[in-house]
Formats: structure tokens, sequence, C-alpha cells
């Protein structure tokens, strides 16, 4: 009994950060991990709840009491293979998991003042066992000669690949781009998920037999039923984001008028902030307008400090308190020294006579009753326009259904949004044999969900496979 | 690895590669294109393809030394590996029998123009193909244009060859010998383009055009193609690349072509400092 008092009055353990004026000059990672003792530490604070509630709130089910468990004990590695029983990918799931809204939400301990710290023992026990090199490969069923065919190697792709490997079938990873991750690359920056990290997570699935072919464009390369043709039983579509959406204002087509997906892409997939000695040119405004409040804007914005702006400021229609992204994220921007416009709206993009933005003008807004999201709707204020100078302007709006799949596919199911209808529980669409889940079912969302969904998707495949 | 099977040149700066690409080849139609890379920190341009061969696994592109990628491109040789090519991208050509169809094709444009009028004609139509080029020695793949074509117009800039002036003036010319026409098609540099529809345009001749945006991913993802047709905005990558002439808004296309001319530059600059030190 003489214990229980004592652990309550361990604090949460703080991450140690790059000092954000030294890191919003650089790309490298922002927080710099936990050392062992502090892990330790962390991990003393878990009650080891009998009926663990954060278990339920995580989407790929780790058993997060027992792998906190092993790191107390100082079995770092093998609480990264715990993870890894039912996460394929800890190390990214420690550093871009909404924690606080899904498994820390839930600690008992957030009752009684701050949660354990999950995400960064995980992000720990992970990172100490690729460092040490010391992830085991799991022992792997015999093969039961069925081939599967995962489309996209994104979050839900890779979560599918690897689970389906680890039941003993044929996997081959389809990506469209030159390098697999999907949105892990493509998207999300360096200085929060460092690239090295997607690649040694990606090697993992090669070493349990998981084929990667890149360069292949399901839709046009092959199509879905080419696939079937070619002898694969089942197919996961994970296949992402697509096209940007745009405000439909005057002036998004101007030189310097991003979207978040092109501005992303350039610097993360194509390295474009090394540019000459990377080939992909990007411009680097010195003052940097980024539309939108969700996670993709934060980096957005924050990527624009680091390519050198001297002013890099959000524009959002609604107040801090509506935003969707996370607080960690935009305390993080606001660290680093990114503005917020807040309760703004732009209402057209301004430019010069060679065709390049030089400003945007704003709307200023108020909020109303609550919409369909159960946010406060941003009401416009008539007559309160003005025109603020911006060189760059990146428009964060979210995306529209991925488009060449739904093209090219027959009897497949879609919503009037052009999304792909998928159980919720098995991911099942309306062709037989075919399977989907992540952004191309929900619209966009976040990682961990994707990967939830291509996990059930695995399962539901799995016996489907046994059918037939 | 995507190995260059034969190279040759065309005319000056413009060369003909044939790649080793069995999935595309298989897959691709008149009017498609591919995403290249050369190496790891190269950029992912796009490039129409001229023809492919299924049998061989091949698929061929025709490109002109314009920038730091091209000219690296023309560097490689026979044998030699491209990192990455992906595709076949966009939407193909619609090809169906209607009648007479024009092809024009200007300076590179010929190329990806020679697969749309062998569909063409394989459909069952007329073809009359106009090619034209700066000069004589810059005019490209006229055998296979005549072979392609019921009929092959030339026209040269400088007079060099053929009809002294631009394609649009022969197609013009067709128009006032009142030559039934059902279709044009007509890919080439943006002015030229321009220039065509202009002329097909008072005679309402449908008109279709390849365009040819800047592109990253090329997939339908990253929203840089974004062009103006009939006021509406659309994707090159996968709206296109192909649209009604008529529609395109082809000044704010120009302006868009040049938005990283200043960067192009210092990457060019660099590119051939470092040729020099290697000589």
């Amino acid at each position: 009994m003489e214990n229980q008092p004592k652990k309550q009055q361990v604090p949460r353990q703080k991450m140690p950060e790059q000092d954000p004026k030294q890191r919003r000059h650089n790309f490298n990672e922002v927080p710099l991990g936990f050392s062992e003792e502090t892990a330790k530490l962390e991990a003393s604070r878990c009650l080891q709840c009998k009926k663990p509630q954060c278990v339920a709130g995580c989407p790929v089910e780790v058993n997060i009491p027992a792998f906190i468990g092993l790191i107390k004990k100082g079995d770092y590695a093998g609480a990264a293979n715990k993870i890894k029983e039912t996460n394929a990918l800890p190390a990214v799931c420690g550093r871009v998991c909404p924690q606080e809204d899904q498994c820390e939400k839930n600690c008992i301990l957030t009752k009684k003042g701050e949660s354990v710290g999950i995400g960064r023992l995980e992000r720990f026990a992970a990172d100490y066992a690729r460092c040490h090199g010391e992830i085991s490969l799991p022992q792997l069923p015999p093969p039961t000669g069925k081939k599967v065919a995962v489309v996209g190697s994104g979050p839900a792709g890779l979560t599918c690949a690897g689970d389906l490997a680890k039941m003993g079938h044929s996997v081959t990873l389809f990506e469209a781009l030159h390098l697999p991750g999907g949105v892990l690359v493509y998207g999300i920056p360096e200085f929060r998920l460092p690239k090295a990290i997607v690649a040694s997570e990606v090697d993992y699935l090669l070493k349990i037999g998981v084929k990667l072919e890149v360069d292949c464009i399901v839709g046009r390369t092959r199509t879905v039923d080419d696939l079937f043709e070619d002898g694969y039983s089942a197919i996961f579509l994970g296949v992402g984001a697509g096209l940007p959406k745009f405000m439909n204002i005057p002036g998004e087509n101007l030189l310097g008028v991003y979207s978040a997906n092109e501005y992303l892409t350039r610097i993360n997939l194509m390295k474009a902030y090394q540019f000459p000695e990377a080939d992909t040119p990007i411009i680097k405004g010195k003052n940097v307008i980024v539309v939108g409040g969700g996670n993709v804007a934060m980096d957005s914005v924050r990527n624009a400090l680091r390519l050198g702006a001297e002013k890099a400021c959000i524009v959002y229609r609604r107040s801090l308190e509506e935003m969707p992204a996370r607080k960690e994220e935009v305390h993080h921007a606001e660290q680093e020294g990114v503005q917020f416009d807040l309760l703004c709206n732009p209402t057209r993009v301004i430019g010069n006579d060679k065709g390049f933005v030089s400003g945007i003008e704003i709307q200023k807004m108020e909020l109303g009753a609550p919409d369909a999201s159960g946010r406060r709707s941003p009401v416009p204020i008539k007559g309160s326009e003005y025109v603020i100078p911006a060189d760059t302007v990146v428009m964060s709006l979210g995306t529209n259904a991925q488009p060449l799949i739904a093209a090219t596919t027959k009897n497949l199911g879609l919503n009037k949004w052009g999304y792909i209808i998928a159980d919720e529980n098995t991911g099942a669409t309306s062709k037989p044999g075919v399977y989907a889940g992540g952004d191309i079912v929900t619209g966009s969302a976040t990682v961990i969900l994707a990967m939830g969904a291509g996990k059930k998707a695995a399962r539901a495949m799995n016996e489907y496979l046994k059918t037939i | 690895m995507y190995k260059i099977l034969f190279k040759k040149t065309l005319a000056q700066s413009i060369h003909l590669m044939r790649i080793e690409a069995p999935q595309i080849a298989r897959k691709r139609k008149a009017g498609q294109f591919v995403i290249l890379r050369l190496h790891d920190r190269g950029e992912r341009v796009p490039l129409t393809m001229t023809t492919s061969d299924a049998k061989e696994g091949s698929i061929s592109i025709v490109f002109q030394e314009v920038g730091k990628t091209s000219m690296e491109l023309a560097k490689m040789k026979q044998g030699d590996s491209i990192l990455d090519v992906a595709g076949p991208l966009g939407n193909p050509t619609h090809i169906e029998k209607i009648g007479t169809v024009v092809c024009i094709g200007g300076g590179l444009g010929v190329a990806p123009v020679y697969p749309i009028a062998v569909a063409m004609k394989e459909a069952g139509n007329k073809v009359i193909s106009i090619i034209g080029a700066r000069t004589k020695d810059l005019l490209i793949m006229e055998k296979e244009m005549r072979a392609a074509s019921d009929e092959l117009l030339v026209s040269t800039d400088d007079g060099s060859y053929g009809f002294f002036g631009f394609v649009s003036q022969v197609l013009q010319g067709l128009i006032d010998k009142k030559t039934p026409i059902n279709q044009v098609v007509t890919i080439g540099p943006v002015p030229m383009m321009k220039a065509v529809c202009e002329v097909a345009r008072p005679h309402n001749i449908s008109t279709m055009v390849s365009l040819n945006p800047i592109m990253v991913d090329g997939t339908g993802m990253c929203g840089v193609c974004r062009v103006t047709i009939g006021g509406q905005m659309k994707f090159g990558c996968v709206d296109g690349p192909e649209f009604d002439g008529f529609k395109v808004d082809f000044a704010e296309l120009s302006k868009r072509l040049r938005s990283y001319i200043e960067q192009e530059k210092i990457s060019l600059d660099k590119f051939k400092c470092t040729q020099c030190a290697a000589m």
C-alpha cells in the first residue's frame, strides 16, 4: 500500500524538444525522445489496470499495459515486440497518433490529472528496438498459397499487408509513387516523422515476405480486374486521398498558390528544400499564408518557416477552439513563431503583373450557431475585407476522393462524393474479394484510423480466403 | 529500373528512346503519357509516349533538351537504366469513326500526334496531317506521319521546307478550299495550339488539344496541373491531358508553365557547370 501514493507523485515526464528558435530553421525532428531513465520513470506511472480502458481506445488494439510493464522492467526490445504483435508501425504511431483523443484519453490517470505518456513510451520502445537492431521477426505460419494484392502503401496498406503476411498469405503491395509509405512519405514532414523510420517499417514488411511494386498505378498500369486475372484472390484498396480542394475564389491559379498536397509533396517526397541538389524546385516564400486549420495546415506552415519564410501565417475561418489540428501541433507552430489570423476567410488571391501572388484579401468572420460538425459555424462580417501581402499561399482545405480506381473498376459501390462504400467492421466492398479502408473510404482522417481499417480488413480477408 | 533499349537523335536536341516497361506497354493507348524520374535526386517529369510494343515490352518517348532533366536524359545511352517510369497516365484519346480528322503536330508535338493519327486511321477515318517546325532541320517523324495519313502537309516557320508559315495557316488553307473536316486534333507549343483553335473556332470544327501543365505525382493527388476549361478547374493528369480546345484558358496555362523559370535556370546552370567540370 505504501507504493501507491508514491507512484502518483511521479509527474508525467516531459519530452525533450529541439529549441524552437533553432528548429524553425532545420528539418530535424522536433521531439527528441525519452532517455531510458525517463522512459522507466514514465512507465512506472502506469497503474496496470485489470480492465485497461486505454486498449479500448486504440484502433489497433495494442496491449498497452503489457508493453509499458516491459519498459518498466527494462526489457525495451520485448516492449517493442509486444507492440509489434498488433501494430505494424509503432515508431510511426508513437509520433503521429492523436493519443490525447484515443488511448491517453481513456487512461484512468487522466481523471486524476495527467495520463500516462503512452505515445511517448511507444515511440521510445520502437526507437530502441530499431536503433539496437532488436526487432525480432515473428514466426510465420505455413504459406496458404493464396495471393493477395494490397493497393496503396500508406498506413492502411502497410498494416493490411503486414497482417496478411503474418497469416501466411503471399502479399504484394502496389504503390503508385516511387517510394512506399503514402502520406507518411509525401505528406508528413521530416521534422515530425523522419523518413528513415518509414523506410525501416517498410523494410520489416519486406523481411516477412511482402513483395513491393512501386511505380504501379492501379487503375492505370493495372486495373483491379487485371489483378484478379493475374491470380490475386483478394484485393485491399487503401489508395488514400485524392485531388485537393480549392476555395473557388478568384486568383487560385496564380503562380505561388499551392495546394497543401503539392507543397508537402514537393518538400517531403521530392526534397525540394534541398534544391538545387535535389531537382524539384519550390518557391521559397518570405511571406507565406496557409489557409486552413488542420494538421496538414500546421505541417505546411511549419515547413514554410523551415524554407526560410520571415512570416508564416495560418488563416482560419473559425477560432482556435474549433481548430481540428492537434493541440500539440498548434503549440509547436506557435512556439516556432507561426502567426494565427483567426476568424478570417480569404475572398480572393491577388497577383502582380507577372502572374505571381502578391497578396490575399481577407474577410473577417464571427461565430454563429453550431453547424453539422457540431462546431460553431463562421459567418462573414460584411464590409470587413482587407488585404494582407503574401508571396506564397497554401490552400489546406482537405481533399476529394482519389478518382482512378473508381473510374476503372466495375461494380465497385461509391457514395455520392466518390468514396468507396465499405463495411465498417470488415472493409468489404460491393465487389466480391475487394476490400477497402483508409481515406478512400472515410475521406481525410488520421493515420491510426486508416491502420485500424487495414487491420479489420486483413482479418476479414483472411476469413474470405478460407472460403475460396 | 527501366532499361533504355534504343536511342536515336531525330533532330538537333530531339531524341527518341525506347524503354523497357512491359506493364506500361501492355496498357498504353494513344494520348497517354508517363512520368519519369532519372535518379534518386531527380524530379518527376511527364513525357508523352509516341508508340509502344507490347511484344517487346517497350514504350517509346520523344523528348527535347530544354531543361536540366531533359539534358540529363539526353546524356543517357542505350543500356543505361532510368530509375522510375510510371504510367500509362492520363485518359486515352477518344477514338471513333467520324469522317475526316486533321491531326496537327508542331515541333515536338508531332511525336504524340503520331499515335493518334494511326488510331484515327485504324478507326476508319480519313486522316489529313499537318506537321510543322521552326526550320527544316527540326522537323521530326515526317516519314512515319506520311505513312499514317491519307495526306500530309508540312510547314516551316522560316520556309526552309514545305509551306512558308505556321501549321495554323495550313489548316486555314484546307478550310478555305472547303475541305470537309469533322475533327481537329492538335498538339504542340501553347501558342500554336491556341492559333489552331482560333482558325477552327469560326467554322465550329471540334478541336481537341493535349495540354502539358507542370505535374508532380501525375496520379490525381497534388493538383499542380490544374487548368481552366470553360471557367472550371480541371486537372491535367486525371481529367486530361486532352480537352476541348475552344474552352481552354491558354494564357493561364502559359503563365503557369513559367512558375519555376528562375529555378529552372539555376538548375540548368548548375548542371552545365558540372558537365564542364567533368570534361
